[in-house]
């Protein structure tokens, strides 16, 4: 794990510039263009005017599993009987520092790049990112190659091995194609925050925030522009949606 | 030769779209179950012909653009079209007792929406 302040700073400075923007758009006191309500009507397309992005501080994530389990519940996920095989779309790791013996444990999934290299290796345009940042497959139109997995840095990827019943109903899910955490794009888009967000603050840790990073005025880009965050293998460039702290 | 084909094709097109008209009995026509609404979400015609297309579309705007509204929507014509059985239970995707299933057996389409899409409403989405 490593930091790259370059990209960091990047977005810092570009932060930086949205917040002026928004300040230069205020028309009255107290009432600004560029609000916080995200609630996007049903028939418009999704904008890069948001970015989705989670901010995970890993001195509030303790060892239990509860996003692991809000996840998959949500989103029909079954064990397989087989860990091999067993699609896996958000993990907890354990790193150990050898040398002080500090222990960090961490939720691991889809870091949702502006850069995928998912959807840059993608021979059929499967894999792709929303204009609002959420890095998706779609199985329409994948044809299982498993190109994506390979590229993807996080591991964050898994193969459906075999035939799925009973789905979700916002998660259709099948055999021969590829899958990774969506952010919850079903519940982003009705407003609502990924389940594994959710359930860690019913759980009262409150480990993961969900926001927007390109509003200024979001908690999550306070917190961002406070006390910073760390990208995950941020020498690649890849200029990732999940951030964390205390890594 | 090139128009007489075309009358030809507009002949056979003509027979074939008027099948309820000419469904007697030598003609076996599918059982449609029916659905739960009064009417559906564009003229019976235009949804026989184009359905389709209608969901193509729709798919392709809902995952790429987030686009969720309910006209055109697979799951919408799920939740209207599939109705529990006396029994409590749900027809099987494989039965012709299941909406879609009842016309694309008897049209020989094989669709592959429900390899990934749970065939039952949202409602009933784990029964
Ligand atoms: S497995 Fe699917 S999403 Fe992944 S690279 Fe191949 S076609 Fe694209």
């Amino acid at each position: 794990m490593s930091s790259n302040n370059d990209s960091n700073g990047s977005r810092r400075t570009f932060l930086k510039g949205t917040a002026a923007l928004a300040a230069g758009l205020a028309i009255a006191p107290g009432v600004r263009l560029l609000g916080v309500a995200k609630a996007k009507p049903d028939n418009e397309a999704v904008t890069s005017i948001v970015r989705w992005g989670m901010l995970i501080d890993t001195t509030k994530c303790s060892e239990c599993e509860v996003c692991v389990e809000a996840c998959h519940a949500e989103n029909g996920i079954k064990d397989q009987g087989d860990p091999a095989t067993t699609p896996q779309w958000i993990r907890k790791l354990m790193a150990r520092d050898s040398l002080t013996g500090h222990v960090v444990t961490l939720p691991m999934m889809c870091q949702h790049c502006e850069n995928p290299p998912c959807a840059d290796v993608c021979p059929t345009g499967a894999s792709f990112r929303r204009a609002d940042g959420i890095v998706l497959v779609d199985r329409h139109i994948c044809i299982g190659c498993r190109y994506c997995m390979m590229a993807c840095p996080y591991k964050a990827r898994s193969f459906e091995h075999i035939n799925v019943t009973d789905q979700a109903p916002h998660a259709p899910r099948g055999k021969g194609t590829v899958e990774a955490c969506t952010m919850c794009v079903h519940r982003v888009d009705k407003d609502q925050q990924p389940a594994c967000v959710d359930a860690c603050n019913e759980r009262g840790h409150g480990a993961m925030v969900f926001g927007d990073l390109k509003d200024p005025e979001s908690e999550i880009s306070q917190e961002l522009v406070r006390y910073g965050g760390t990208q995950i293998r941020a020498d690649l460039g890849l200029n990732t949606g999940i951030r964390y702290r205390g890594i | 030769m090139r128009s007489l084909f075309r009358l030809v094709i507009h002949a056979g097109l003509t027979v074939a779209l008027g099948l309820p008209a000419l469904a007697t009995a030598e003609v076996p026509f599918p059982d449609i179950p029916r659905g739960k609404g009064d009417k559906c979400v564009a003229p019976t015609d235009v949804i026989r012909q184009t359905h389709m297309d209608l969901l193509l579309h729709k798919r392709d705007q809902t995952m790429h653009q987030g686009i969720r509204t309910k006209q055109y929507s697979l799951r919408e014509c799920l939740n209207c079209h599939v109705q529990a059985k006396e029994d409590g239970s749900y027809p099987d995707i494989h039965s012709k007792e299941h909406f879609c299933n009842a016309c694309h057996s008897y049209a020989a389409v094989t669709i592959d929406c429900f390899q990934c899409h749970v065939p039952r409403p949202d409602d009933a989405a784990n029964k």
